[in-house]
């Protein structure tokens, strides 16, 4: 990311990696990583970043059984725990 | 992405019974969302027994204005409005100095320049997502700034469109387009030293 043209692109690559950046400046960041082995490096470990916070959400969350409790109990839904 | 977390658009409660104060109804609107609330709730402020008072104010605060919803967002953009705000206004309680959701954007989130330049990508997804793996996911989430933060747990753990999150946090789409794009940057510059770090190791047979 050493010239101004990669500073330029940097606020546009959050919309490229979610394929939502507009035709001309996908075109232009393509185009500009065509030769730049950096910046393709950016965009290439960017696009892991976001794809393995996407793969863990995936999971079920831990919602641990005493919360859960404390939670019913508060709403007066104890009667319904378990339903 | 195709693995985007998927969100619900249509509704799969009855808003009648709901509005009604049905308890049936109630306890099953609970039971779909309090993980994931408490899950927004626990990232947001680190904190166990905070992230209960949150989950357990949100849905007391839902219960009470169900009967003044308009439908005009979802039931679950609702329902993560209502919990980020409370978080954010606890936040604030506790450090007032740091936290302030509103525009114009704070100078401590600007733009994260590229400076970790290693490509970790070919390394084995086991080895991203051991169990050492996983905390620094969470620790790099730790150090954003709450107002990325946020923007971030919306988007990208619950999976809010960006529209939905705009709406959930009361800022403009450009906004949250911002304030994702540089958490993100974070999080990546983040995770490429670890990940870069780990691979090197590995590399020599660590």
């Amino acid at each position: 990311m050493a010239h101004e043209n990669c500073r330029h692109l940097l606020g546009a690559l959050s919309d490229y990696v979610d394929g939502e950046a507009e035709a001309a400046i996908c075109a232009e960041i393509e185009r500009h990583l065509a030769g730049c082995d950096n910046c393709r490096v950016v965009v290439d470990t960017l696009k892991k970043t976001v794809y393995l916070y996407h793969d863990v959400a995936t999971e079920t969350p831990d919602l641990p059984a005493e919360v859960r409790q404390r939670l019913y109990q508060r709403l007066n839904l104890d009667e319904l725990l378990g339903n | 992405m195709d693995n985007t977390p998927t969100h619900q658009t249509s509704e799969p409660f009855s808003l009648e019974a709901l509005r009604a104060g049905d308890k049936v109804e109630f306890s099953r609107l609970v039971e779909a969302y309090s993980s994931k609330l408490y899950r927004l709730a626990l990232k947001m402020l680190d904190n166990p027994q905070d992230a209960e008072d949150i989950l357990q104010e949100t849905f007391i605060k839902a219960f009470r204005h169900l009967k003044t919803f308009d439908g005009r967002s979802t039931l679950s953009t609702w329902l993560y409005r209502v919990a980020a705000n409370e978080a954010l206004m606890l936040l604030r309680r506790k450090h007032p100095e740091t936290v302030s959701i509103e525009e114009p954007i704070e100078s401590e989130e600007s733009e994260q320049e590229p400076l970790q330049i290693v490509d970790w990508c070919c390394m084995p997804e086991e080895e991203m997502l051991s169990s050492e793996g996983r905390r620094r996911l969470d620790e790099a989430i730790e150090r954003l700034p709450h107002t990325l933060r946020v923007v971030f747990l919306l988007r990208d753990i619950e999976g809010l469109s960006t529209a939905e999150t705009a709406e959930a946090l009361s800022l403009s789409e450009v906004a949250v387009k911002t304030r994702l794009s540089r958490a993100r940057l974070r999080l990546r510059e983040d995770l490429s030293a670890y990940y870069g770090d780990r691979m090197e190791k590995l590399d020599h047979g660590a």
